[in-house]
C-alpha cells in the first residue's frame, strides 16, 4: 500500500533534526561559511543526534536498523538548516555507509565501531575527481593488483576534513568497476593538497588528494577478495544529495515567502502579484513532487529492489530543483537577495553545486 | 509508514488495463482521430459489460458505493492508474468510458446518499450511460463558478433552468446517445455571486435541454465537446445536489461554491494522471523509434558525458516520474479522507506542464517522423495540450497552490 506519511519515529526524529537545522544552523551558517571554519560544538551536537548511530546496527556499534528512508528524512530536514554544515556533520556516513553496504563481516565488525562508539571524527570518503565529466561509475584514479594487496594512483577533489582525517576510504577503478580501499593518513605516496576554494559550501573544509604509488593491503579492498558490488552506495549517495538539494529549495522557499508577503510595491505586498506568486507556487510544486523521487528511490532501497534508476532520476530532478528554486528566491528578493546580509545568494551558490556534490553524504 | 508499493488489488488491475489499452484503444485511436464524433461503440459496450460485472460504476470510488469497504480504500488511488493506462491507450477513448464522469463525480462529491443511489444506479442498467458536468459558460471559465449566470428558479415542486453551457464534455453521450444526465451549475440567487450557485441534475430526455454545437476541436477528437441550452428546463426539486434546506431558509452560504471545488479536489488528480499516461505513451514511443534508429539511451551519466538525445530523454522520465507520485499522492490523500486541494492543483499544474513539453519535444526530436500522421506522436502533441486547460487551466491551479501557500484569500491573491 502506498503511504505518504512518516512513521511517528521518524517525525520525532524529523521534528529534533529541523529544530537543531532552523535554531542551530540557520545561525551560524554565515559566519562559518565567511570564516571557512564550523565551530566544532556545532558539529558535535549534530552528530549526537545520532542519525548516524540509529541506522547501524547493533552488532557494529549503533542501535537502531539500517533506513534509507529514515535517512533521507533527516537529511533533508539538516540541510534545511546549512548544506556545509550538514555535510561537514554526514561526512563520517561516506565513510561508514559504503562499509555496512559493502564490507566483508569482518571489516563491519572492525572499521564502524570506532566511528560509531566516539564522538564525530573525520572518517572520510575521497570519490570525487578534478575532471568536469566526473562519473562515480568510471573513476580515473586507479588500482591495481600487486603482490601483497593494491596500489591505487588518482587525484581527489572535495575530500572534507582531508588535512586531520583518521582514516580514509578512497574509490577507485580496478579494471574498470569502481572499489574502494581504506587508506590511513600516513601511507605513503598520499599527499593531502591546498585546501579547495569553491563557489558556496564554504565553510565545510575540503581538500585534493594525491595518490601516487599508494600501497594498500588485500584486506584493505572493501568486500574482501571479491569486493563489492557499488550499486547501493551509489544509489545512496544520489538520492542522499537529492534529499539534502530539497532541504535546501525548502528553506529558499521558506525565505522568500514570507519576505514576499511583507515586501510592498505600489501599495500591496508583492506576493499579491501573480508574477512573485505563481514564481512561489512553481518552487512549491518542483520541492513538493521531486522530493519524492529521493523518498521512492529509498524505499526502493529499503525493499532489495533495483534502486539506480530511481536515484539517477532522484539526482537529476532534485539537482534542477535545487538551482531553479535557490535562483527564483534570489529574485523574490530583487537587489536584496544579491546582499550578502540575506542567505538566499549562499543557497544559490550552494544549489550550483548538487549535481557535482554526489558522494559528500550517503544514507 | 512511507511506502511505495502498489496496492495489489490495484496491480491486478493493471494488467486488466494495460490489455484493454493496448488491444481495445491503440489500434483504432487514429481511426477515431480521422473520424470525429464517431463513437468508440465497441469499446463503450465492452467497459460497460466489465464494469456491470463487477457491480458497475467501475470509474466511481468508494465514496459513491453503499456497500461497506473493508480496509483501507485505495479507490481514487485505483482511478489515478485507470485513468493514467487507459489515457496511454487513447486519452479520447477514456473520456467516452460510461459510468461515472465528471457529473457522477460531483454527485459523488456533494450528493446526499439518496442522490447517489437515485443518479448512480443507473450505471448498472443494461446500456451503457454516460454524464457529464457542466460549468463554462460563454463569458467566464476559469471566473466558474463565481460568474454562473445560468439561473434556477424555485416553482412548487420544481426547477426551472435557463442559460447556456459550453465546452461540456461528453455532454452528447449524457443527453443524446444515452439516458445519462448533467450536472449543470446554476445560480438560485444572482446577486449572492458563487453563495447562489448550486449544482442541478438535468437528465436525457428533460424538455427545455438541448445540445445545440459540437465542438471541432485539436485533439480529443472521439470524445464530444457540446454546448448545452437551458429553456425554461423544469426539472424536479430534489435534482439540487446536497441539502436543499439551505436553500429554503435562504441563508447565503458558499456550499454550492465549495461542493464545485470538493469535486475538483478529486478530479484534477485524475485529469493530471490522464495527462501523464499520454505523457508515458509519448516517452516510451519515442525511445522505442530512438531505438530502431540505433540510439540507446545510457542512463546513471553526468550531464556532461550525454549525449542530447539522452538528456532530453532523462529529463523527460525525471518529470514524469515525479509528477505520477505527486498525483499519486494526491490521490492517497483523498482515499485516506484528507484535504488534498493543494497536491491536487500540485499535480494538475506539473502534469499539464509535463505533458505538453514531453509530447511537443517528442515531435521536435523525431523530426518528420514525429510529424507525420503515420505516427502518433503529432496526435498526442494535439491531445496533451487539454490537459492544460480543461480542469481548471495550469494558471488558475498555480492561482489556487499560491494562495494557500501564501494563506490568502482570493481578494488578497486574484
Amino acid at each position: 500500500m502506498y503511504s505518504f506519511e512518516p512513521s511517528e519515529e521518524q517525525r520525532m526524529l524529523i521534528d529534533a533534526v529541523e529544530r537543531y537545522a532552523v535554531n542551530d544552523l540557520r545561525e551560524a551558517a554565515r559566519d562559518a561559511e565567511e570564516s571557512g571554519e564550523i565551530p566544532p560544538a556545532l558539529i558535535e551536537k549534530g552528530w549526537e543526534m545520532g542519525v548516524l548511530q540509529a541506522s547501524v546496527p547493533e552488532q557494529y556499534g549503533g542501535f537502531g536498523e539500517h533506513s534509507a528512508v529514515t535517512g533521507v528524512l533527516a537529511a533533508e530536514a539538516m540541510a534545511c538548516g546549512d548544506l556545509a554544515i550538514a555535510l561537514a556533520v554526514m561526512t563520517p556516513s561516506t565513510y561508514v555507509m559504503p562499509i555496512l553496504y559493502g564490507g566483508t563481516e569482518a571489516q563491519k565488525e572492525e572499521l564502524i565501531p570506532p566511528v560509531i562508539e566516539a564522538e564525530w571524527k573525520p572518517y572520510v570518503a575521497a570519490i570525487t575527481e578534478p575532471q568536469f565529466d566526473f562519473h562515480i561509475g568510471e573513476m580515473s584514479t586507479i588500482a591495481k593488483k600487486t603482490k601483497s594487496g593494491y596500489s591505487l594512483n588518482g587525484e581527489k577533489a572535495y575530500v572534507p576534513f582531508a588535512n586531520q582525517a583518521e582514516s580514509f576510504l578512497v574509490f577507485a577503478a580496478l579494471d574498470g568497476k569502481t572499489q574502494a580501499f581504506i587508506v590511513l593518513p600516513d601511507a605513503e605516496g598520499l599527499t593531502v593538497g591546498e585546501r579547495e576554494k569553491l563557489l558556496g559550501i564554504q565553510a565545510l573544509p575540503t581538500f585534493s588528494l594525491t595518490l601516487e604509488d599508494v600501497k594498500v593491503p588485500t584486506d584493505a579492498r572493501l568486500g574482501g577478495d571479491d569486493g563489492f558490488d557499488p550499486a547501493s552506495v551509489i544509489a545512496s549517495a544520489q538520492f542522499t544529495i537529492s534529499a539534502m538539494a530539497i532541504g535546501l529549495s525548502k528553506a529558499a522557499l521558506d525565505y522568500a515567502l514570507p519576505y514576499a508577503k511583507e515586501r510592498e510595491v505600489w501599495g500591496k505586498p508583492i506576493a499579491q502579484r501573480q508574477s512573485i506568486a505563481f514564481m512561489l507556487a512553481e518552487m512549491a510544486i518542483e520541492i513538493e513532487s521531486n522530493r519524492l523521487l529521493a523518498w521512492e528511490a529509498a524505499w526502493m532501497l529499503d525493499n532489495d529492489q533495483d534502486a539506480a534508476k530511481a536515484a539517477y532520476l532522484a539526482l537529476t530532478g532534485a539537482s534542477d530543483t535545487a538551482m531553479s528554486v535557490t535562483d527564483r528566491a534570489v529574485q523574490v528578493l530583487g537587489g536584496h537577495g544579491y546582499i550578502r546580509e540575506h542567505p538566499v545568494e549562499l543557497w544559490m551558490r550552494n544549489g550550483r553545486g548538487i549535481s557535482t556534490f554526489t558522494g559528500m553524504a550517503m544514507v | 509508514m512511507i511506502s511505495f508499493k502498489i496496492p495489489e488489488k490495484i496491480e491486478q488491475s493493471v494488467v486488466i488495463m494495460e490489455t484493454i489499452a493496448e488491444n481495445m484503444m491503440r489500434p483504432v485511436s487514429r481511426y477515431f482521430d480521422e473520424h470525429e464524433h464517431e463513437i468508440p461503440w465497441d469499446y463503450i459496450e465492452f467497459m460497460h459489460s466489465s464494469q456491470k460485472a463487477m457491480g458497475g460504476g467501475g470509474t466511481l470510488t468508494d465514496a459513491d458505493k453503499k456497500k461497506k469497504k473493508e480496509g483501507p480504500s485505495i479507490s481514487f488511488q485505483r482511478l489515478a492508474f485507470t485513468s493514467e493506462i487507459l489515457s496511454w491507450g487513447d486519452v479520447g477513448m477514456w473520456l467516452c468510458t460510461p459510468g461515472g464522469g465528471l457529473g457522477g463525480a460531483a454527485v459523488n462529491a456533494t450528493g446526499t446518499p439518496e442522490q447517489k443511489e437515485r443518479f448512480l444506479s443507473n450505471y448498472r442498467g443494461e446500456k451503457p450511460v454516460f454524464d457529464a458536468m457542466a460549468l463554462t459558460e460563454s463569458h467566464a471559465g476559469s471566473a466558474m463558478p463565481a460568474e454562473v449566470r445560468t439561473t434556477a428558479v424555485q416553482d412548487g415542486e420544481e426547477w426551472i433552468l435557463n442559460g447556456e453551457k459550453i465546452f461540456v464534455t461528453a455532454g452528447n453521450k449524457a443527453l443524446v446517445d444515452s439516458d445519462g444526465f448533467v450536472v449543470i451549475w446554476a445560480t438560485i440567487d444572482p446577486e449572492a455571486g458563487r453563495a447562489g450557485v448550486r449544482p442541478f441534475v438535468v437528465e436525457a430526455g428533460t424538455p427545455g435541454c438541448s445540445v445545440t454545437t459540437m465542438e471541432h476541436k485539436l485533439g480529443i477528437r472521439s470524445s464530444d465537446t457540446v454546448s448545452i441550452l437551458l429553456q425554461d428546463c423544469r426539472i424536479p426539486f430534489d435534482n439540487i445536489l446536497g441539502s436543499p434546506e439551505v436553500v429554503t431558509k435562504k441563508k447565503k452560504t458558499e456550499k454550492g461554491f465549495k461542493g464545485a471545488m470538493a469535486t475538483f479536489d478529486a478530479t484534477r488528480p485524475l485529469v493530471a494522471a490522464s495527462a501523464l499516461g499520454i505523457a508515458r505513451a509519448t516517452l516510451e514511443l519515442l525511445k522505442e523509434m530512438l531505438q530502431e534508429q540505433g540510439v540507446e539511451i545510457r542512463y546513471g551519466l553526468p550531464r556532461s558525458k550525454m549525449t542530447n538525445i539522452e538528456r532530453e530523454v532523462v529529463d523527460m522520465e525525471t518529470m514524469l516520474r515525479s509528477t505520477w507520485l505527486l498525483t499519486v499522492k494526491a490521490m492517497w490523500l483523498a482515499d485516506e479522507r484528507k484535504a488534498n486541494t493543494i497536491a491536487a492543483s500540485m499535480c494538475k499544474v506539473k502534469a499539464g506542464d509535463v505533458v505538453v513539453k514531453i509530447t511537443q519535444r517528442a515531435v521536435e526530436l523525431m523530426g518528420p517522423l514525429g510529424y507525420s500522421r503515420e505516427h502518433l506522436l503529432e496526435k498526442w502533441f494535439r491531445d496533451a495540450k487539454i490537459n492544460d486547460l480543461y480542469e481548471g487551466t495550469g494558471q488558475i491551479n498555480r492561482l489556487i497552490v499560491a494562495r494557500r501557500i501564501l494563506e490568502y484569500s482570493r481578494h488578497e491573491l486574484s
